[in-house]
């Protein structure tokens, strides 16, 4: 057997050297790493992601804001950004509990592409980038494509995530999040709306942005529903063609038809809290 | 140049600088427990579902189960133990647990109070929304949670001080300081460092043959000490329960027949078994055809689990009283159904655990256990061993709930301790408890109720189809006690009743508080309100006009004359069943999708063996420097046994309870006091307690010559008898001390007096039954089928309160229990093994429990006291199950009533 071992680097460069050797596994939170791990322990050298400098925060940067691979859901709940946020801090509150915001980063959260991961929806409604960087050099690519699949993302061997770019949206942007579940706390959702609503001076919405999560293989947006609500007030009903996107499909949590029926009265009640804020 | 973390990581430990050098990979629970001694520690899952691993990590609560040991290098780690001995917030926090009685079993309570920590640090006086908030990572059991925030909150204390903490005293449990600062030592905790790891090998399939490769050349090529088959069981390899019933293999043989069935086991250091993986173990599988549920197990071409049990019948029980045909016939009107429900996992937090070693020849084994007597006998038969030569210690015991009261790792501990002749020590991983211990049985129950125009039952027809899994375990008990309970608490002439239980290639259903008698009242008590709504009559009201009464026979034909206390729990509830209604219909008059409803459900379950012997011996001791040591065997799983029965104990006895050192079950040294089951321990074990302690009292006034009314002062050098002005005084120094160094002792037994039922299920089967009745708020969300609990009441007749305190984390438990099992739980095989996917309640599921305590003294208990331990969630699914029904007008017939199903039910009923 080969001998592995637990790698700690304290900057971006010696971590992207020792991922480039092939045979090492990122850790973050340990929070997806942990639940997974197979019997007899890690097969893989560790690179834990923690002592990276620069890597845990989320600043401004250019036009628009950076959320640094290793920043923690807890950074978000506490982190002071505006309104368009609030539906990604309304997901960040909802993932686990506190102990796992506590350690659980939004980057693993992405990379580890489970179709119910909670902060899918609200990134995507945030236009969310990934910064992808290797020996090699740094890519950008927009969220939705950045995940793939079911546990499948973008990543060449040798790459990580380092940041999520966040462009400005309009001042007056307001986000909102809605996770349905068969328990308070602790719940892997049934579904979950993230909304992103922004209105002119009449108090019509003109920027919209609605993505459902756990309702198809990789959380979506619902281009036709956004384009619907713009002009109005949100009454919009949600049609079947609004969903086309979504494929959900039966388990234990709930059928299909049932997160379809849910998520056209989550949607409703997720735009109204954006628009009465 | 990289820059690996040196081998050794430091960080500080509750203050103290500690290096240690952890495996790749490994968790910083492990090393806090296992390097560290922080066995305060506790691991219910290692996957971040319990949180009963939280620590601190500069300041901030996470699971320690989930973060790799050198991540804590150069940080701040705190753990329950050092914040309740260093910091007066944390010892506060721990002193008020125990007033409140907010750690049952005591497993959850270490990540409770460091999660509460973090959060009084930051906000001293929070809002129960942020109590939840911050303790929604840790999972209990046993509390049912309002008592945890209750201690958080720093609400008023629910203990007393109260000198002798004698009958009716609410008394904090007499072991809580252990359970808060962490010092409880559960079934992981006592293994010694040098012990050998067992890790049992199971079949991934439900039904499958299988053949092992080279055993030996594994063992070297793994290095590990010993593995062990069929082969290895020098006695006889079956385990069970109930005589005629003892048909489950400690290792299958040739056969699997569930998955997660035990086929080998693998003992190495723990060290080589870090690095085991199960799935290099040389096994072979043939999968096999295997049925699932009921229907197909009984479908003429299914495959049979057992010789001798033609349709994979395992065997029925059965009632009959009248002529249930003719009353249904003349019946005004009649509501019938058919009810469903699932598979449910006790989801104790702690799992299986233990340690076993050979001592001078004799092998002893430690494990957390409802039934430590009953681990002995199984001991006996599958080492083939004389029984003197075994010792069963039980550990504490981190919630049980009927699993425990079947053996789990005792054998391959025994087993693995005689091959090696090493210390040896096993704990189940958390889907491996829930995939092969035992669950409560599913059911598919037909039931026809008829009532006559004014209301009275008349007939009641009951057939149930129980999934009793592979094997009996508890099934042939269940199978017999639901006829006899399937009325509920009313007076029903005209009866009949059965419940058979089906062999499935499902792990064993088995014991899970109640025994089948929650399902049972959820077809009964739904029903009920049918009829209720059919007759326009008031569904209190209904269920007052049927309630048993003193002298009026039950199903079994058995007549009380006293103690029937099902009228009083409901009259009891119906202050709060006439406001409820009328604020129900006041918020539900705008037509909102939000609609809140009101149920009532009743409940009754007789305390003991069914028509069995089950006695109790109670034993205690004087000692010469004059303490009093009670040898309390009733397993002690969180219900509050070490208290209580020192309460009644200390009442016989007549001195104060804090005079007593209590000395829990060993079979060594205290005698047998039974299986703690069927809500048999306050009446059996506390009636051996009460006549133990009055012959222990007797015995002391004999020696001074006093009378009756004498009054007992137990002091250093020895008793002081008071009659009166006169003074007696007992020199215990002078008296001769026996091998256990007492110079008085006693030891007392009690059975319970029941007749045998006959063939149509007459007799006596309970000496006393105890009775309930909840009623429940809640809120449908009409659109999305999500329910939303918003009170409870429950009203409970205990004949006579040993300690109200401790009755109302009873209820409060119970009740999480049986919201769990209406709203969120199903265990299914192969999906939801894990508490992940898993629902049980969390703290923001349970809402307030109002708990009415009635009092009608039984006949038999000690000083009038019943049994309360299953009593508290027979009616709680049900309740729920009505309240659903008054608030959408649908009624659930299957269980759990999830989102979905609810939506669905609804949708059909054209509601929405
Ligand atoms: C009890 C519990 C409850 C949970 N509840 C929720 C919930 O409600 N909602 C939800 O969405 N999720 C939930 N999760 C899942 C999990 O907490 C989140 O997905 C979390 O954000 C993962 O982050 P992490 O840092 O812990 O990831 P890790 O476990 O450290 O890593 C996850 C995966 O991503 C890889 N990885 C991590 N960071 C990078 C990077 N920068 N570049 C490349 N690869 C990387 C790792 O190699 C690994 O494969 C829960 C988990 C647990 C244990
Ligand atoms: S043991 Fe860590 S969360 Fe359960
Ligand atoms: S006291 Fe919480 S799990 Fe037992």
């Amino acid at each position: 057997m080969m001998q592995i071992e637990y790698f700690a680097p304290g900057d971006l460069g010696e971590a992207l050297d020792i991922l480039s050797r092939g045979g090492v596994r990122p850790v973050a939170g340990g929070t997806d790493f942990y639940p997974s791990l197979p019997g007899g322990g890690p097969r893989d050298s560790l690179l834990d992601l923690t002592r990276i400098e620069g890597l845990r925060g989320i600043a401004r940067q250019g036009g628009g804001w950076r959320i640094g691979a290793a920043t923690r859901w807890s950074d978000v709940v506490r982190a002071d950004l505006p309104p368009a946020f609030d539906g990604l801090k309304a997901a960040a509150r909802e993932v686990g509990s506190v102990q796992i915001q506590n350690a659980g980063t939004v980057a693993g959260n992405l990379v580890n592409a489970s179709p119910a991961a909670d902060g899918v929806p609200p990134l995507l409604t945030l236009d969310a980038e990934v910064e992808i960087a290797s020996v090699a050099g740094r890519r950008v690519v927009p969220l939705e494509r950045f995940i793939t699949g079911v546990r499948q993302v973008d990543l060449a061997p040798g790459e990580m995530v380092v940041a999520l770019y966040l462009p400005d949206l309009p001042e007056v942007a307001r986000g909102a999040f809605s996770k349905l579940g068969s328990r308070a706390y602790l719940v892997i959702s049934i579904v979950m709306v993230a909304v992103v609503i922004g209105r002119d001076g009449a108090g019509l919405i003109d920027h919209a942005r609605v993505a459902v999560g756990a309702c198809s293989p990789v959380a979506r947006r619902l281009p036709a529903l956004e384009a619907a609500l713009l002009g109005t007030r949100g009454d919009v009903a949600v049609t079947p063609a609004h969903l086309e996107p979504l494929s959900p499909i039966d388990d234990v949590r709930g059928s299909g038809a049932y997160r379809l029926e849910a998520v056209g009265a989550l949607i409703g009640r997720t735009v109204r809290e954006a628009m009465d804020g | 140049m990289d820059k690996r973390v040196d081998a050794e990581t430091m960080f500080r430990l509750n203050g103290r600088e500690v290096r240690v050098a952890p495996r790749v990979g490994e968790r910083l629970s492990e090393v806090l427990r296992e390097r560290l001694g922080a066995r305060d520690v506790k691991v219910g899952c290692n996957a971040g579902d319990c949180g009963a691993c939280t620590v601190l990590i500069d300041g901030a609560p996470v699971c320690a189960c989930l973060m790799p040991a050198q991540q804590a290098a150069g940080a701040k780690v705190e753990t329950v133990a050092g914040l309740v001995a260093d910091e007066p917030l944390a010892a506060d926090l721990a002193r008020r647990f125990e007033w409140q009685g907010a750690a049952q079993c005591g497993i959850c309570t270490p990540g409770m109070m460091v999660s509460a920590v973090a959060l009084l640090r930051d906000v001293p006086a929070p809002s129960e929304g942020q109590v939840m908030d911050a303790l929604a990572g840790v999972l209990c059991r046993c509390t049912g949670y309002r008592k945890i925030i209750d201690a958080v909150m720093g609400r008023a204390p629910g203990a007393v001080a109260d000198a002798d903490g004698h009958m009716g005293a609410a008394i904090e449990r007499l072991d809580g300081r252990v359970k808060v600062t962490g010092a409880e030592r559960f079934g992981d905790d006592v293994a010694t460092g040098d012990a050998l790891v067992i890790k049992v090998i199971r079949s991934p399939h439900p039904h499958a043959r299988f053949s092992f490769g080279d055993l030996d050349g594994f063992a070297a090529r793994e290095g590990v000490e010993a593995v062990l088959t069929a082969g290895d069981v020098p006695g006889v390899n079956l385990f069970g329960v109930i005589p005629g019933f003892v048909d489950q293999p400690v290792f299958a043989e040739g056969v699997a027949r569930f998955r997660g069935e035990a086929v080998a086991a693998v003992v190495g250091a723990a060290e080589v078994m870090a690095g085991f993986d199960p799935a290099r173990f040389p096994v072979e599988w043939e999968v096999l055809a295997d049925v699932q549920g009921v229907a197909a197990a009984m479908s003429e071409d299914a495959p049979q689990l057992h010789g001798g049990r033609a349709g994979n019948v395992m065997c029925s029980g059965f009632v009959a009283h009248g002529d249930v045909e003719a009353a249904l016939g003349r019946a005004e009107v009649v509501a019938e159904g058919v009810f469903e429900t699932g598979f449910v996992e006790h989801a104790y937090i702690e799992p299986e655990a233990g340690f076993a070693e050979v001592v001078d020849g004799r092998i002893e084994v430690h494990a957390c256990t409802q039934a430590p007597v009953m681990d002995l006998d199984t001991l006996e038969q599958v080492l083939g061993m004389e029984r003197a030569r075994i010792r069963v210690v039980p550990t504490a015991t981190g919630g049980g709930f009927g699993s425990k009261l079947d053996v789990s790792v005792q054998p391959y501990l025994a087993l693995a301790a005689l091959k090696t002749g090493r210390p040896v020590r096993i704990t189940y991983e958390r889907t491996e408890s829930m995939q092969s211990t035992t669950k409560r049985h599913p059911s598919r129950m037909t039931v026809r109720i008829g009532a006559d125009a004014e209301g009275r039952i008349s007939g009641l027809r009951f057939d149930g189809l129980f999934n009793t899994g592979a094997y009996s375990s508890w099934g042939p008990t269940v199978a017999n006690r639901v006829p006899v309970h399937a009325s509920g608490p009313y007076a029903v002439g005209d009866y009949r009743a059965e419940a058979t239980g089906i062999h499935t290639h499902c792990p064993p259903s088995g014991a899970f508080r109640g025994f089948g008698v929650p399902q049972a009242a959820v077809a009964q008590e739904s029903l009920f309100d049918d009829l209720a709504h059919r007759l326009g009559i008031d569904r209190l009201e209904f269920r007052m006009r049927n309630a048993l009464t003193n002298g009026v026979p039950t199903v079994c034909g058995q007549v009380f004359v006293q103690g029937v206390g099902i009228r009083a729990c409901l009259e009891a509830l119906r202050p709060a069943w006439e406001s409820e209604r009328a604020e129900a219909a006041r918020l539900n008059a705008d037509g909102g999708v939000v609609r809140r409803g009101v149920g009532v459900a009743a409940g009754w379950y007789g305390c003991g063996n069914t028509s069995l012997p089950n006695p109790s011996t109670i034993k205690a001791g004087v000692r010469a420097d004059g303490r009093i040591v009670l040898h309390q065997g009733a397993a002690d799983i969180g219900q509050g046994s070490n208290t209580v029965i020192a309460q009644i104990f200390a009442t016989a006895l007549g001195v104060p309870v804090s005079r007593l050192d209590l000395v829990g079950g060993d079979t060594d040294v205290t005698p047998d006091a039974g299986k703690t089951s069927a809500s048999r321990q306050t009446f059996v074990s506390g009636n051996a307690a009460r006549l133990a302690g009055a012959a222990l009292r007797a015995q002391i006034l004999q020696r001074v010559n006093a009378g009756e009314e004498a009054v007992i002062v137990p002091g250093e050098e020895g008793f002081e008898v008071r009659e009166g002005a006169r003074v007696h005084r007992l020199d215990l120094t002078a008296l001769e001390p026996d091998a256990e160094g007492y110079v008085m002792r006693v030891a007392e037994s009690y059975d319970p007096p029941t007749r045998p039922l006959d063939a149509n299920g007459q007799g006596h089967p309970y000496a006393q039954f105890g009775y309930a009745a909840h009623l429940c708020v809640l809120e449908v969300d009409m659109r999305l089928g999500t329910v939303k609990p918003v009170r409870f009441v429950a009203a409970h007749d205990v004949g006579h309160a040993v300690n109200p305190l401790l009755i109302e984390g009873q209820v409060e438990g119970g009740i999480a229990q049986g919201l769990g099992m209406a709203l969120m739980e199903e265990y299914l095989p192969g999906r939801t093994e894990n508490l992940h996917d898993y629902l049980i309640p969390t703290i923001g599921d349970m809402p307030p429990v109002e708990t009415l305590i009635i009092e009608e003294p039984d006949a038999h208990g000690p000083y009038g006291a019943k049994g309360l331990g299953e009593h508290v969630l027979i009616p709680t699914a049900p309740a729920i199950l009505n309240a659903i029904r008054d608030a959408t007008g649908v009624q659930m017939r299957r269980l759990p009533v999830t989102p979905a199903r609810l939506k669905a039910a609804i949708g059909e009923a054209g509601h929405v």
